[in-house]
């Protein structure tokens, strides 16, 4: 027997305990019980899996969606791409219908509705995230394209640079660098929307959390446990961002 | 070289160029003068289409530039420009600043465009800013270093949008200069400017524009000495 089943084992009956030793017998119960510890890490795999593989569809979504939009509003003027247009149209549906319903909604919609069949809640939950995500990151990343002053894409394309090689050397790296607050924000808020694939059975960390409680009757703790795993994953995101972000300053010095 | 043909743009309802017909022969040295909001710099960047024109036809060394299936990166390649804020790229050195364009359209090797940028540098004083970034140059020095931008891509025409007009009064002289180098090597140059002295002692013919029409047209000394209409004769009185 170790260390904290003996303290725990070692307190008086419940009704005689005093805060301290109360709190004591909750914790224990909500964390080293039957090695509880290890589902809640079980769940932050999950977590973690989710968060990026949503990234992912989220990112790709985003460019792919936020640089067929600006081509469509930037094309010459008096000149029409029919494919493009019908490309834009479905984009901006897309993003009208991801942003103007809430995710949860979403998430049920994808898990009982569309992938019904599917046992594999987990990659529905990550895949609907994405899809989500997607259309946020596409607005901010429209918002970066936009932002850039119209004289340096000009200056690219005066010098017979490809639309694409502008947009690649010179207009992405600079919005890459103004959005990169934003984005971060966008991919917080990502990594805790995990938690809501627990309404379709995804296995992330509160559905641990849930599990214990329906247990021990003890909600206090494994909600604070959640909670806090959650805190420290969007510290270490953060300090990471903030780290990049000074990176991508090296041209401002003067 | 550049046949502009019956050119009309309009922003909305606004008509800023008004059906202008102009030619530009090679090593011409054409200054574009007139009020603001006269259209002179839309005329400028009409020529290579950063404005696309209303009506009218451009023709630039025997292909029409208007036309719509005209491969236009290709046309670029052989129009320099200078824009009055100069655009340089922020996020890149000095070197790759001049050196992506002739990479990227396969005209130099990445080795060729490094040497080609350090003799362009040379020949403005700027080498030892090679690897600096735009943010650590004065406004002067940025200016040179668009001119040398555009030049790295061997243009047969460089175009000149105000490119002293964001600059300090002590730096506009250095710009000048290398502008007045390039005339004399025989560059083919159009340029929207409001320094008098530079059209006069540079330009092979100055033009002035009012309301979307070239008003009137001469070659420098005529020109400033004997305005013909009162309209020219009311604006060079008020900048002379």
């Amino acid at each position: 027997m170790d260390f904290w089943t003996r303290l725990y084992e070692g307190l008086p009956e419940i009704a005689a305990r005093n805060v301290w030793q109360d709190a004591y017998g909750k914790f224990y119960l909500a964390w080293f019980q039957d090695d509880r510890w290890l589902t809640y890490f079980q769940g932050l795999g999950t977590t973690l899996q989710v968060t990026v593989i949503a990234l992912c569809i989220g990112v790709v979504l985003g460019v792919l969606v936020a640089v067929i939009r600006t081509a469509h509003d930037q094309r010459r003027p008096g000149t029409w791409n029919p494919v493009l247009g019908i490309v834009d149209f479905i984009c901006k549906i897309y993003v009208t219908i991801i942003r103007g319903t809430p995710m949860m909604v979403q998430l049920m919609i994808m898990g009982f509705v569309i992938f019904k069949s599917s046992r594999n809640f987990t990659m529905v939950g990550a895949l609907a995230l994405g899809i989500n995500s997607g259309a946020y990151v596409s607005e901010i990343i429209r918002g970066g394209l936009m932002s850039l002053d119209p004289g340096q894409s000009e200056a690219g394309r005066s010098l017979g640079l490809t639309y694409f090689d502008t947009m690649r050397f010179i207009v992405i790296p600079q919005a890459f660098k103004a959005i990169l607050p934003s984005l971060g924000n966008e991919f917080i808020v990502l990594l805790k929307d995990t938690s809501l694939i627990s309404v379709i059975a995804g296995k992330e960390i509160i559905y641990f959390a849930r599990a214990i409680i329906t247990r021990t009757y003890e909600p206090m703790f494994p909600y604070l446990i959640t909670a806090a795993m959650y805190l420290i994953m969007v510290l270490v995101f953060s300090w990471l961002q903030g780290k990049l972000e000074r990176r991508l300053r090296e041209s401002d010095r003067r | 070289m550049i046949d502009v043909e019956k050119l009309s743009k309009s922003f909305g309802d606004h008509l800023v160029l008004d059906g202008i017909t102009e030619h530009i022969n090679p090593g011409e040295k054409v200054v574009v003068i007139g009020p603001s909001g006269s259209g002179k710099s839309t005329f400028l960047r009409c020529l290579n289409l950063l404005e696309t024109p209303t009506s009218g036809k451009i023709t630039f060394e025997g292909t029409e530039i208007t036309d719509p299936k005209v491969k236009i990166d290709e046309v670029r390649q052989q129009m320099g420009m200078v824009f009055q804020h100069f655009n340089l790229f922020p996020n890149m050195t000095i070197r790759k600043n001049i050196t992506l364009a002739p990479v990227r359209t396969r005209r130099m090797s990445p080795a060729e465009a490094d040497d080609a940028a350090t003799d362009l540098l040379r020949r403005v004083g700027l080498v030892d800013k090679a690897d600096a970034y735009p943010n650590q140059l004065s406004g002067g020095q940025k200016q040179r270093i668009a001119i040398v931008r555009a030049l790295a891509m061997k243009p047969k025409v460089m175009l000149f949008d105000e490119p002293t007009s964001a600059l300090d009064p002590e730096m506009v002289g250095e710009v000048l200069d290398v502008m007045k180098e390039l005339a004399l090597e025989g560059m083919t140059m159009v340029v929207v400017t409001h320094e008098m002295g530079f059209a006069r002692e540079v330009g092979s013919r100055v033009l002035f524009m009012d309301g979307g029409h070239i008003l009137e047209q001469n070659e420098p000394a005529e020109f400033f000495s004997n305005p013909r209409s009162d309209r020219l004769k009311a604006f060079l009185e008020k900048v002379l």
